[in-house]
């Protein structure tokens, strides 16, 4: 498998105090990465280091091969895309145009109007492609937007590595269309990108992902197959509670209990 | 992808929604033209639409009507196409830049740096250096303008942001005081004129195309000219910061300089506007809106359709301002204020609905 983001020994700290230390991470081209923590363990630090929206003070970034800031930013955003844990749009645009927003570093959108919609089919709402973006719920919006992010790395030539980054995609989201989700970053793991996602829901992340990355005060505690890392001794280490694990008699995958 | 082909042929594609916006645009560009023609006719003279014709063409049958057309109307005319566009596209450029439609040049100080600037140059620079004949110099008023609306523009950017983040609310607050505080300054230097010092307080602060002249429009057209064709250059940038300026930065777009350009464009503008017309509140907030309104709030469309209904208004309004009660002129400030100001009221409260304030 080809690496398409990978980090060495990142660090990062404000006013002396780290809030990402020395993390080595590596994200394959087809593969789901679920990026796991208590809050405060510095996901959305990393995150945003990854993202190139803040600056490491050690180590570095790399992209396919290439440091992040060495990359034209609209040639780095025709392969890379960052989906915001939330986000207020102030105008009135229709959510077509804000998924055709996706399309902005090609300088496309005129003609990818069918390509927009195939995306918001995809994330299950190309209902609402009319609609006012300022009159969408929580949840509508993050299916809007995931159908923007799909549409910007959206390529002709799918074999070139591209990467995926979302931030707590299912935070808004009912049990359906969180399934519905992360089947789409499976799926678009399959078609070669690589995907990382920020979540909170360990059962999920251990039922869609390929490996889990657990974090804790800003280090990663533990890489690996949702078996190897969803351990009752360490998820009761690193989120400070009494764990049971089982089996998810879905999909085989480690189910994770917690009592208070 | 059987649904998404049928879907596609149910809904207006995007192609569709572009051919509406250029029916909308071309039906302002008519108005604007209507609307100068008018302009030209009506005043404390009247004259006939004929006659503007012979005249337009070099063969006036009245000595008269060509005097005051050559000579007071037509360059007032430009003014104010120029003055409208160029505050009504700042307006835009604001508003898209800050994420907020209730941004506007004056909020922001770029208009009261831009008085203060002329009126430094006007009332100090003859009393501190009476060698120059700063006042007959018109060349020196834009440039001091300009310098004066980035000079206060960029203090209230740098006192609204911390952290590389400017917080909107924040913003429109260093705005107010900082316009408070160049009002007072700018009501100083005025009491502190003498007579031959031109301008009047109430010019500044409610403005008019008065000044108008061959070589006023001649220093006001570049600065404004510059603000209103660079500026659909970052249409693409604008709509993607509505996402966010981290998502814009994700699609490729360099925030931090469109934010320096857009600024320097935007003081280059109002700046020179100023200068010459004096503070004309509420033009940049009302006529984004309203083309939104009409087109969608797609920068694309957005700017080319602020200049011109931004032209339309503000030479329509002066039409009214010189005519409502002539001989005499109602300063034109009165007309766009007393339009504006609900009109902001209105936004405000509808904006506080959506609870946008962060």
């Amino acid at each position: 498998m080809v690496a398409v983001l990978t980090t060495e020994n990142l660090g990062f700290s404000v006013a002396g105090k780290p809030l990402v230390s020395s993390v080595n991470l590596l994200v394959s081209c087809g593969e789901v990465v679920a990026l796991l923590g208590p809050n405060g363990a510095g996901k959305s630090t990393l995150l945003k280091l990854l993202c190139g929206q803040i600056t490491p003070q050690h180590g570095r970034v790399i992209f396919d091969g290439r440091p992040l800031d060495q990359w034209p930013p609209r040639e780095l955003a025709r392969r890379r895309a960052v989906l915001p844990q939330s986000s207020a749009v102030p105008f009135d645009f229709t959510a077509l145009e804000i998924v055709l927003l996706g399309r902005s570093p090609h300088g496309d959108a005129a003609s990818c109007a069918s390509l927009a919609l195939g995306a918001m089919e995809r994330t299950e709402c190309a209902h609402l492609a009319d609609r006012i973006v300022t009159t969408l719920s929580g949840g509508e919006m993050q299916r809007v937007q995931l159908a923007r992010v799909l549409v910007q790395i959206d390529q002709a030539a799918p074999k070139v590595p591209r990467c995926l980054l979302l931030d707590e995609p299912i935070s808004n989201l009912d049990p359906a269309h969180q399934h519905g989700a992360l089947m789409v970053a499976r799926e678009l793991a399959q078609e070669g990108v690589g995907v990382l996602v920020v979540l909170h829901d360990l059962n999920l992340a251990a039922q869609y992902a390929d490996r889990l990355v657990l974090m804790k005060a800003g280090h990663v505690v533990a890489d690996g197959a949702p078996d190897d890392v969803l351990t009752e001794q360490r998820i009761g280490a690193v989120f400070d509670v009494r764990a049971t694990v089982a089996r998810n008699p879905v999909c085989d995958a480690p189910v994770v209990f917690i009592q208070g | 992808m059987r649904a998404t082909a049928s879907l596609a042929e149910d809904r207006k594609t995007v192609k569709e929604i572009r051919s509406g916006r250029s029916v909308v645009l071309l039906t302002l560009a008519v108005l604007l033209v209507a609307t100068g023609v008018v302009s030209l006719c009506v005043g404390a003279v009247n004259i006939p639409l004929a006659e503007v014709a012979a005249a337009l063409t070099g063969r006036a049958n009245e000595v008269r009507y060509e005097g005051v057309l050559w000579s007071l109307r037509i360059p007032r005319v430009l003014l104010g196409f120029l003055v409208g566009s160029a505050l009504s596209v700042a307006g835009a450029l604001m508003q898209g830049l800050f994420r907020n439609p209730l941004a506007d040049p004056a909020l922001i100080g770029a208009s009261s740096g831009g008085a203060l600037g002329a009126v430094f140059i006007i009332v100090l620079g003859s009393t501190f250096f009476p060698g120059i004949a700063l006042l007959s110099d018109l060349r020196m008023l834009p440039f001091a303008a300009f310098a004066g609306a980035l000079l206060v523009t960029w203090v209230v950017q740098r006192l609204a942001t911390s952290g590389g983040y400017t917080a909107v609310a924040t913003l429109l607050l260093v705005g107010v005081a900082i316009n408070a505080l160049t009002g007072a300054m700018i009501g100083l230097a005025t009491y502190l004129a003498t007579d031959a010092q031109l301008r009047t307080l109430s010019f500044w602060t409610l403005g008019s195309l008065g000044a108008a002249d061959w070589q006023v429009v001649a220093w006001t057209a570049p600065f404004c000219l510059t603000l209103i064709l660079l500026a659909p250059l970052w249409a693409s940038a604008l709509n993607a910061l509505a996402l966010g300026e981290a998502e814009a930065g994700h699609l490729g777009f360099s925030v931090e300089k469109t934010k320096v350009a857009l600024i320097v464009l935007t003081a280059a503008g109002v700046g020179a506007s100023v200068a010459f017309t004096g503070i004309i509140l509420f033009m940049g907030l009302v006529v984004p809106h309203l083309v939104r309104s009409m087109i969608g709030p797609d920068h694309r469309g957005l700017l080319p359709g602020a200049a011109i209904l931004g032209a339309i208004i503000l030479v329509a309004s002066d039409t009214v301002a010189r005519t409502i009660v002539a001989p005499a002129e109602l300063p034109i400030g009165i007309l766009t204020a007393g339009f504006g100001a609900p009109f902001f009221l209105f936004m405000l409260l509808r904006q506080r609905k959506k609870a946008l304030w962060s």
